[in-house]
């Protein structure tokens, strides 16, 4: 799907302009202009410490911006949205935690309402509904501490979409999945916004995994960003501009490895795939 | 040897005594709703630690007001809700919180002794705040706490679903738009205040019976969010109020009954529970699976 065909009909989802963020003198992003269209996949992709989770916190509302402006459906974001979707980096529930499967997507349909957990029968239906979408039914009745590093995750993507979110919030939520997952994970976040026209915003410093689903990448480093489809910015003298030193980008077998980021600015997570495309 | 047990368990006079004590196992079986009903909030927010110390706070509170000849109960809530105010304020993060905790604990526990050194009064009221009195506490005191808890429960109800996501999930309740930080203030007044009617059965030193072990019990044997409560709620009841029953004849204190039913439940729930994991190995969540 191309965002250019989308964006003279429709209002972007969300909506930055000339927005900056500095954390104690040190520059993450300036001047960034961008809109995210119903039904887009965008990537925000970058080292660790180029402010990706921090795009993600000033969307929510938890973090303001330096300077600009942000706007989630034409408004300036609020402390959260019920009308976003957000999905975690993985963190295992605790052992004990008086809450199933189902009641932890349910939570994503009402979790905001008052007063005693009751759920009407429409809510269960939808709460079926969208376990079974994302292939959790087996393990609906099961206490979520039980439930393993996929599973969960699983259960997360459908507690995002219960209540029919219009943006999806991803922060890493591939890390410690297998392979395996990883894919069955992006696939369902993927399947989402193709049926409902969701936008996804999804943070990950690996890009391989969700490479053939993204319209468009955001990449952050060096307090620079680019932004564009993967094939753009993708590329050794866009990346090697951004990192101020010779990086270089290959393809290999439907997969980008990045070569050559400097040390510091997290560039370690790039040679740790290198090393790992090596093994 | 058997001086002892008539002393442990003494039925003379049984049903007189029944009569006298009618009103303490009415105000007994409300607070051990209370604790059944905010204990499994406790253990997912990982706060029992936190009970334990407001509860020492709450007790210098109401060494203070014994002293001053004021309401006990007043003194009691005063300091339960300071210390309940400063943790949920200055320790948002668990490493904070337990040092903050640690640090107000011997302090509170330090100014409660000194206030009873002075008092000159009764020396079965000083004992009472620190091991539980319910028996000893008068008609208008009882109603008192009838009230405070019939508000804890009342305000639980009000923020139970929004509460329960916070606090197992509190970045996507966040993200969501829920005031989690504000959730958190108005549970530390409600922890407050279930901590100080708590203190007037069991005592300072053994809240924890009430506020956490009838919930760790419950979620040993369950994860559903509905079953959780209801458990936990009945196993703290039958505790408060088979301590008093039991405790009726020997004249000893109530404290060492609740505590130790409450404690056999745990025991009995972590045996079930364990026994349940292991055939649970092959990992089917029983009745669930099946009716599908």
């Amino acid at each position: 799907m191309s965002a250019d065909a989308m964006t003279t009909s429709t209002q972007p989802v969300l909506s930055l302009r000339g927005a900056s963020l500095s954390f104690g003198g040190r520059q993450l992003w300036q001047n960034l202009n961008l809109d995210v269209q119903p039904g887009e996949f965008l990537a925000v992709l970058g080292p660790n410490g180029t402010g990706k989770t921090s795009l993600l916190k000033t969307i929510l509302g938890q973090q303001q911006l330096t300077s600009g402006s942000i706007e989630f459906l034409g408004r300036p974001v609020g402390r959260g949205s019920r009308r976003i979707g957000y999905i975690p980096q993985q963190k295992m529930l605790e052992q004990g935690t008086p809450l199933r499967a189902r009641d932890l997507v349910a939570f994503g349909l009402n979790g905001h309402r008052w007063g005693l957990p009751f759920t009407s029968k429409a809510e269960r239906a939808r709460v079926d509904e969208v376990l079974e979408s994302v292939g959790a039914t087996q393990y609906a009745q099961m206490p979520v501490s039980q439930l393993s590093g996929g599973e969960q995750q699983r259960v997360r993507v459908g507690q995002s979409i219960a209540g029919h979110p219009e943006l999806l919030l991803c922060d890493e939520p591939l890390l410690s999945l297998d392979l395996h997952h990883q894919r069955q994970v992006s696939e369902l976040v993927d399947a989402q916004r193709k049926a409902l026209g969701t936008a996804v915003v999804f943070v990950t410093h690996d890009v391989n995994p969700i490479l053939g689903m993204v319209d468009r990448v955001l990449y952050l480093a060096g307090g620079r960003f680019q932004v564009g489809t993967p094939d753009e910015v993708l590329r050794s003298e866009v990346l090697s501009y951004m990192y101020d030193t010779p990086v270089e980008v290959i393809r290999s077998r439907g997969r980008i490895v990045v070569l050559g980021a400097p040390e510091g600015y997290g560039a370690h997570d790039h040679l740790e795939h290198a090393a790992g495309v090596r093994e | 040897m058997t001086d002892i047990w008539h002393q442990v368990f003494g039925f003379e006079n049984y049903g007189e005594l029944l009569v006298l004590v009618k009103n303490s196992i009415f105000a007994g079986a409300i607070l051990g709703v209370v604790g059944g009903l905010i204990g499994p909030f406790v253990m997912t927010r990982d706060l029992a630690f936190a009970v334990h110390g407001i509860s020492e706070l709450s007790f210098a509170g109401a060494s203070a007001a014994l002293l001053l000849g004021v309401n006990v109960v007043v003194g009691s809530i005063g300091g339960s809700l300071l210390a309940a105010l400063l943790i949920g304020m200055l320790g948002s993060r668990a490493r904070d919180r337990n040092s903050i905790i640690a640090v107000l604990m011997p302090f509170g526990l330090g100014l409660g002794i000194l206030f009873l050194a002075l008092y000159k009064g009764r020396s079965a009221n000083k004992f009472g705040l620190l091991t539980g009195q319910i028996v000893s506490v008068d008609n208008p005191q009882l109603l008192s706490l009838i009230i405070i808890s019939v508000i804890v429960i009342a305000g639980l109800f009000v923020i139970w679903r929004p509460l329960s996501f916070a606090s197992v999930d509190a970045d996507v309740a966040r993200a969501k738009g829920l005031p989690v930080d504000t959730l958190s203030i108005v549970f530390m007044v409600l922890l407050g205040l279930a901590t100080a009617v708590s203190i007037q059965v069991v005592g300072a030193l053994l809240v924890l019976s009430l506020l956490v072990t009838p919930a760790a019990a419950a979620m040993r044997v369950t994860a559903s969010p509905f079953l959780t409560p209801l458990l936990s709620v009945a196993f703290a009841v039958t505790s408060v109020v088979g301590g008093i029953l039991l405790a009726l004849g020997g004249g000893l204190p109530i404290s060492p009954y609740v505590t130790t039913i409450s404690f056999v439940i745990y025991v009995v729930c972590r045996i079930i529970g364990a026994r349940r994991n292991r055939r649970g190995a092959s990992r089917v969540p029983g009745t669930a699976v099946v009716a599908r």
